[in-house]
């Protein structure tokens, strides 16, 4: 089996599950939905020789950010027809929008030139964990360190926006 | 193990290009037609996605680590909005009693 078939075949199950996210009525289903969505990205990803961020990408987005959001689906309770169903020109309306943005950018992409030279040495090292991380610290040190101070500013929002509540109810 | 890179396979950028840029699309029309604040949160999460991996894609096919690193501070961030967007929702569910975005609507000031 060619790896080209592969791909063709991971990148279709990739559109149609993330269909599936936007297609679902249950909430629950549609972040498993998105689960599945992250998984085969991460195949895409070793695929093309990033396994550093394919293992990185099950971890954080599927491990970390989908269960809080499965979390947070299950403390809000919410039953099947808690959303109520947009109107039908808003969803014509939505989806010519989203399928003129699509043309539009495939049309930009597609035929672009390319620039700068597709490097012909063996490359397959790069998304190892030993060439990025010393990209992490040489290169982009500053903004590795500045993220730091941004989880700080988020984490002290979170709990910031969590307590004003509590001390509401008091 | 370090798989053969998929480019010299005969796999084009522009199979990725197309393959992000539908996901991106998918995303965006999740943001118009659903309701739900979760969901909008999760189709942001999508676009995010479509955006790395076209950014992996063109780091492979140049063999530059720099698209890679871009990827790492881009989950940075996406932990980070997925947190205080979470944490918002959760406190608008409280006052509100529903997830629906056109409550908004009623906003004044």
């Amino acid at each position: 089996m060619s790896l080209e078939l592969v791909a063709t075949i991971l990148g279709g199950l990739t559109i149609g599950s993330a269909l599936m996210v936007v297609i679902s009525k249950h909430p629950v289903r549609s972040v498993l939905f998105l689960v599945l969505t992250f998984f085969l990205i991460s195949s895409n990803y070793i695929l093309m020789n990033a396994q550093f961020l394919a293992i990185v990408n099950i971890i954080v987005y599927a491990g970390a950010i989908m269960v809080l959001f499965l979390f947070v689906l299950m403390l809000l309770n919410l039953s099947k027809d808690n959303e109520p169903k947009s109107p039908f020109y808003i969803k014509i309306a939505a989806v010519t929008a989203g399928g003129t943005l699509l043309t539009v950018l495939i049309a930009a992409l597609k035929d672009g030139i390319m620039v700068g030279s597709v490097s012909k040495e063996d490359g397959s090292s790069i998304g190892l964990v030993q060439n990025l991380g010393h990209e992490l610290f040489t290169t982009y040190v500053l903004p590795f360190e500045i993220s730091s101070v941004l989880f700080i500013a988020a984490m002290v929002g979170a709990v910031l926006l969590a307590k004003r509540e509590k001390q509401l109810i008091d | 193990m370090v798989l053969a890179s998929i480019f010299e396979s005969g796999v084009s950028i522009q199979f990725y290009i197309v393959l992000s840029t539908i996901l991106f699309a998918i995303g965006a029309i999740g943001v118009l037609i659903r309701r739900n604040m979760i969901i909008l949160l999760m189709c942001i999460e999508l676009m995010l996605n479509a955006v790395n991996l076209l950014l992996v894609a063109f780091s492979t096919y140049f063999g530059k680590a720099d698209g890679q690193l871009f990827v790492f501070f881009i989950m940075v961030v996406a932990a980070a909005e997925a947190t205080v967007g979470l944490s918002i929702l959760v406190m608008a569910y409280r006052n509100i009693r529903t997830t629906d975005v056109s409550i908004f609507n009623k906003q004044k000031g």
